[in-house]
């Protein structure tokens, strides 16, 4: 089934939050943020501002009726700045105008002076001034230290990969509009509406059921509309509040990009040790987090580093840390993956460091130490139902991975100003909330009178088309055509609580919910339908719009079932709730089972690197993934691609820079880039591994929105390859993303 | 092409500020500012709400509609970013919105190819992808695209999908247009399903407007098609009226008069890239200017304002000044001035306030002659350059007579490499020479620290491209090997 909303995406009639038809008397919002990463600020002048005609309002912190404060995880991120600024691009104070273009004019008209203070814009700084979020996080199997005593082959080294800007295409934004007694609606382009009910609650000082936040849909999130759509909606209701009027407020791209943390740098280092059979005996990892201002979701991100620091490999003895280090750049925060992909670089690196010193193929390394049934990972969890090395095998086998390496030798050995590199990519991704009391989700579904249903989830659709699967889930258990069901948006007044669209999972936890609910239903209908066919209900079936008796072989319409239901008072509706089972950890001892199950994939990455420019074009990546059993394998395929884009892009030219005066360098698209239809690979090759797919996932088929991100990795390891054969001289580096520049400077160092 | 040598009525005063073309199957008439964007006109005045706003300065496509101009009889449409196209450039065309090429009840063919190969995710960008696309099958009308409908959408960004899925959707409308390839008609095309039935009846409408004569050119500052100025001052434009100078006829044009070629200046890339004479004089034009932007901004982007946007990394400015052109200029009088005199210092450039850029001409190459144009950036499309260079040398039996080399993104202006070329000139083409030469070119160049690269990386890229150069045009004397070892 293709994506539902196809039809009005290709049309341009689906609706992003920009494009709703505005009440009358909207007024429109924008923040004047700090011009300065850090300091006090001594004065502030809002009078010319706000004398310009057509500014209504300027809201600072002074006019917040409940807390000033943001911060999900700790409390520790105001929503205007008060005495002090940390960031540049830290929100101070929120301009309502009759228009946006007054609003801007107004901005310009705001006077500050701010008293600097030091600043701190990376986390090897902070942490050597000790300037920390929270304690660091570590996890323990086996003892390391000892281990590595024993080792043949011992390795060290630093890495670094840069942030990511999220570059959703629809920019952060949010419709705040009165109703009555006080009561507000926002419709916000928001991953996490409970998040933002809140937080509109906590800093207005109401109740949260004053507060109804409605998502339509979503223009890309990627996880940046996580935790951090979350300001600009409550900016927006504190102005409503006191104004009674609409505000409107859509961040333009350069104040997205200046106002909003990124994927999080980590500086990393590390020890590897290896015996003679090339088994990785010993891990020893410290991982800097560049975590920002403020904590957002970065110790959460933090600890998702920990858990896929090994990556797809099994290793008995490792030692891990974490320090999320606060400095004056924007709050990072989620970006797809949450942390994952750091931690899989560091070790991808270090393997390739010991490949590189023992003059082997990194992929004798990998292979030698893939994950198998009954390993334990260093959070203690066994690993079950591994599909690890049957992807690894099959992506050798299917590709022709031979054939794949003679003939770029072949190319080597033919060509001198273009060299083609090669690299294998294992990935082993947790599914779930790490967090274990998130992962739970809700599904109210209607049955409404004349047999068409609708279904509303805490899901949010932005595009991972996770609508197309509750679609298809409840079609399915229902045995109603497609076209009988409406996917409702996501609002808080019909399935409150949630947990935000993220870690892969929203597929799973709401199309459970879905699920329950309409087997709840079918029950309930199955006796009706049993009296009107005067058959034995164990005999009835729900398919393709029609309820039949099996054995008794009479049959009756879907509508005819329903209205007999009315008659008979039967509830057409049903609300049902979804905990995953078994799952558990304990952060005191930092051991248990979190993940509900793993997704395993391989991709091989083939490139070509033009070595009189430095530039490079991926030709190839092609791809054994674990889907389990796929529920719409045009979607998951989709996915894939579009995760691969991303990963690529953020090893390769996606650049993120900041002043020595933490101002962002990469401030706009033109200094910013991400894949074109150029840069993308120009094969992409998916396989999927045939398995039983997973009990614990919908349908058994497994999430796909964060795993194959981190296929992109493969590409920054292709890419050193080729640069080695050029120039067998060169002394490898980790520091992503292998930008042309630094390509270039390696070919020729 | 013209001769400038009396002040074109055009400039002259004009009171009326009406605005008139057609918005799909809409008429407009109105008197708004001319300085508006076209996309807060669509979006705001028109709610036409299918037309995204993605980033304002032209670089990710969600905001691409079509603009349809009359061309005799028939009105042949381009793609083009509405987020830095002033609204006065709409007068007397044809502005296609997604809106307007949507049938009454079912997908046209470029949206039923990308909902077949789940092509949209978010659907965020696809409004912009889906225009690009009717687009490139409206160009077969004309016969003369010989471009990939691949190239069509190189301006459209999207974050969701990794572009193998639109890739194969913009296969399956390649192949769609080939069954049709006989004559490629109008008619066929909405016969076909591509686009609405009403662009039969747009022609006629069009020659009713008499734009010509409601086409506000007097207040304001001058702006061709806005790729540069809207970018950086979009606000400040939007709140008034521009002085147009994108449609002026005596502007553009391209014509070759005996040994020399002449372009107005308000020549787009576009237009250079499907010149026939160009192509022939420079057979890998096409390649070269595939690396300059979008599509859509192309087919915007003017050589003057690329001149006088005077960035010491323009493409065009580094592509001509090798060419060793000489630039037209009206004001008072007509002047004419060498191309390597006009840009003086960062952003500063020999043109009074009063005087206008008309034309840049240059000598055509002889059969001794070969041009080489080298662009690298952190992506390969739609980016501005970390270094370009272009190089037109002369070598006779061996012997360089003459060398113009220039060279950007490594001095405060678009670099005319006088001392190398100096060097050059009158040496045997080999190994020693080459190297020797960059050795001088080392000697002229101060890049700077910045976004685009470090000085470091510029240096070498700098010498990379100057070798490229060489190896290109001549790789039976000159290979890289030799060069960097």
């Amino acid at each position: 089934m293709k994506n539902i909303d196809s039809y009005t995406h290709l049309r341009g009639e689906s609706l992003f939050v920009d494009d709703i038809i505005t009440r009358q008397d909207t007024l429109y919002g924008l923040v004047f943020d700090s011009p300065k990463a850090h300091g006090k600020i001594s004065s502030i002048n809002y009078a010319i501002a706000e004398a310009l005609e057509g500014v209504i309002k300027i809201f600072t912190y002074k006019d917040i009726l409940g807390k000033n404060q943001i911060g999900g995880i700790i409390p520790d991120e105001p929503l205007w700045a008060e005495e002090e600024v940390h960031f540049w691009g830290q929100p101070i104070a929120f301009i309502v105008a009759e228009t946006e273009a007054i609003a801007k004019k107004a901005r310009a008209l705001i006077e500050i002076e701010i008293e600097e203070l030091p600043i701190i814009t990376t986390a090897r700084e902070a942490k050597e001034k000790g300037s920390f979020i929270n304690a660091p996080r570590s996890f323990r199997l086996g003892n390391a230290n000892e281990a590595l005593k024993k080792c043949k082959h011992i390795f060290e080294g630093n890495t670094f990969s840069n942030g990511q800007e999220h570059l959703y295409l629809e920019t952060q934004g949010a419709y705040a509009v009165p109703m009555e007694n006080g009561n507000i609606k926002i419709t916000s382009s928001t991953q996490g509406p409970t998040s933002v009910q809140k937080m509109v609650a906590q800093v207005l000082g109401v109740s949260m059921h004053k507060i109804e936040i409605d998502v339509i849909r979503l223009g890309g999130g990627f996880g940046g509309k996580e935790d951090q759509a979350t300001p600009w909606a409550v900016m927006a209701a504190v102005a409503v509040q006191q104004l009674k009027k609409p505000v409107k407020y859509i961040l333009n791209r350069h104040d997205d990009l200046r106002m909003t943390g990124k994927r999080h740098p980590y500086d990393s280092t590390y020890k590897i040790g290896l015996d003679e059979h090339l088994k990785i005996i010993a891990y020893e990892v410290e991982f800097l987090q560049n975590s920002g201002a403020a904590a957002d979701l970065s110790p959460a991100i933090a600890e998702r580093t920990l858990f896929h620091a090994t990556n797809s490999y099994y290793i008995p003895n490792v030692s891990s840390i974490v320090h999320s280090c606060k400095t004056n750049l924007p709050p990072n925060t989620a970006f797809r993956g949450f942390g994952g992909p750091q931690g899989m670089f560091v070790i991808e690196s270090a393997i390739a460091r010991a490949a590189d010193a023992l003059k082997i193929d990194k992929k004798i390394i990998q292979e030698a130490n893939l994950l198998v049934e009954n390993d334990t990972f260093s959070y203690g969890q066994i690993a079950t139902k591994v599909e690890m090395k049957n992807t690894w095998n099959t992506a050798k086998k299917q590709f022709n991975l031979e054939k794949i390496e003679s003939e770029t030798a072949k190319f080597n050995a033919a060509n001198t100003n273009y060299k083609k590199g090669i690299s294998l990519m294992p990935i082993t991704f947790g599914i779930s909330f790490t967090n274990t009391p998130m992962n739970h989700a809700r599904a109210l579904i209607h049955i409404y009178q004349d047999g068409s249903v609708g279904v509303s989830t805490g899901a949010v659709e932005m595009g991972q088309s996770v609508n197309t699967k509750m679609l298809q889930v409840a079609s399915q258990t229902l045995g109603i055509s497609p076209n009988k069901v409406k996917l409702e948006t996501t609002n808080t007044t019909r399935v409150a609580n949630t947990s935000p669209s993220a870690a892969s999972a929203t597929a799973d936890l709401n199309g459970k919910a879905v699920l329950k609910a309409c087997k709840a239903l079918i029950e309930r209908l199955k006796v009706i339908a049993a009296n009107l066919l005067n058959a034995n209900i164990e005999h009835i079936v729900f398919k393709e719009d029609v309820v039949f008796a099996t054995k008794e072989d009479v049959a009756i319409s879907w509508e005819e079932v329903i209205a007999a239901a009315m008659l008979k008072r039967v509830a057409l509706t049903e609300n049902a709730h979804y905990a995953t089972p078994t799952i558990h950890f304990d952060k005191t001892k930092e051991k248990g089972h979190p993940f509900a199950y793993h997704v395993y994939g391989t991709a091989i990455t083939q490139v070509t690197v033009d070595c009189m420019r430095g530039t490079y074009e991926i030709d190839a990546v092609k791809i054994v993934h674990d889907f389990g059993k796929s529920m719409n394998l045009g979607i998951d395929i989709g996915q894939v691609e579009g995760a691969l884009a991303q990963g690529i892009g953020w090893m390769t030219i996606e650049e993120i820079a900041y002043g020595k005066d933490g101002r962002l360098l990469s401030n706009a698209l033109s200094t910013y880039k991400v894949p074109d239809v150029f840069s993308a690979a120009k094969k992409v090759e998916i396989i999927p591994l045939e398995t039983q797919g997973n009990e614990m996932a919908i349908l058994k088929s497994k999430a796909v929105g964060e795993p194959p991100l981190m296929y992109g990795i493969g590409a920054y390891f292709a890419i050193q390859h080729a640069i080695k054969v050029f120039n067998p001289k060169h002394k490898l580096q980790f520091h992503a993303p292998y930008t042309p520049e630094k390509v270039l400077l390696s070919l020729y160092k | 092409m013209q001769h400038l040598s009396v002040f074109p009525t055009e400039f002259l005063p004009c009171t009326l500020l009406m605005i008139e073309f057609i918005l799909n199957n809409k008429p407009i008439r109105l008197f708004e500012k001319s300085g508006m964007t076209l996309l807060d006109f669509i979006r705001e005045n028109n709610r036409l709400k299918g037309t995204k706003i993605g980033c304002r300065e032209g670089d990710c496509g969600a905001c691409t509609v079509l603009v349809g101009t009359l061309e005799k009889e028939e009105v042949t449409y381009q793609s083009i970013t509405s987020c830095i196209s002033p609204l006065g450039n709409a007068n007397g065309k044809h502005i296609v919105t997604i809106e307007g090429i949507n049938l009454e009840k079912k997908l046209n063919v470029a949206q039923q190819v990308m909902a077949d190969n789940f092509a949209t995710q978010c659907g965020f960008c696809t409004p912009g992808f889906v225009v690009s696309m009717t687009g490139f099958a409206l160009k077969m009308v004309e016969n003369t695209n010989t471009n990939t409908c691949t190239e069509a959408i190189s301006g459209n960004i999207c974050r969701c999908t990794g572009y193998k899925s639109i890739e194969k959707a913009t296969n399956d409308l390649e192949a769609k247009l080939a069954t049709i390839q006989q004559s490629k008609q109008l008619a066929e095309l909405i016969r076909e399903g591509f686009i609405p039935d009403y662009f039969s009846s747009i022609p006629e409408k069009l020659k009713k407007i008499n734009f010509r004569a409601w086409l506000n050119r007097t207040e304001g500052n001058f702006v061709a098609n806005g790729t540069d100025l809207y970018v950086r001052q979009a606000d400040a434009l939007s709140e008034g009226n521009v002085n147009l100078v994108g449609e002026i006829t005596i502007l553009k044009g391209i014509a070759i008069e005996e040994n020399r070629c002449k372009l107005g200046a308000s020549t787009t890339v576009t237009e250079i890239a499907e010149n026939e004479s160009l192509q022939k004089i420079f057979p890998k034009l096409k390649a070269y200017l595939k690396l300059v932007s979008s599509e859509q901004i192309r087919n915007m982007g003017t050589l003057g304002g690329n001149f006088v946007n005077a960035s010491p990394i323009g493409d065009m400015s580094i592509f001509f000044l090798a060419l060793n052109s000489t630039l037209h200029i009206l004001g008072e009088t007509e002047r004419e001035i060498p191309f390597q005199e006009f840009h003086q210092d960062y952003k500063k450039y020999d043109l009074q306030k009063e005087e206008i850029l008309t034309a840049i001409s240059f000598e055509i190459p002889d059969k001794d002659t070969k041009f080489n144009f080298e662009k690298v950036s952190k992506r390969t499309h739609l980016d501005i350059a970390s270094v370009n260079s272009a190089a037109k040398i002369t070598v006779k039996e061996n012997t360089i007579t003459v060398a113009n080399i220039s060279i950007g993104g490594v001095a405060a202006i678009p670099k005319f490499l006088v001392k190398t070329n100096a060097y050059l000139k009158g040496k045997t083409i080999n190994i020693a020479t080459v190297k020797e030469a960059e050795k001088v070119l080392q000697s002229e160049i101060a890049p700077i620290s910045d976004v685009r690269g470090t000085n470091i990386y510029k240096r070498l890229l700098a010498r990379q491209l100057f070798f490229a150069h060489f190896v290109t045009l001549y790789p039976e004397q000159i290979d890289l090997p030799s060069l960097t070892n």
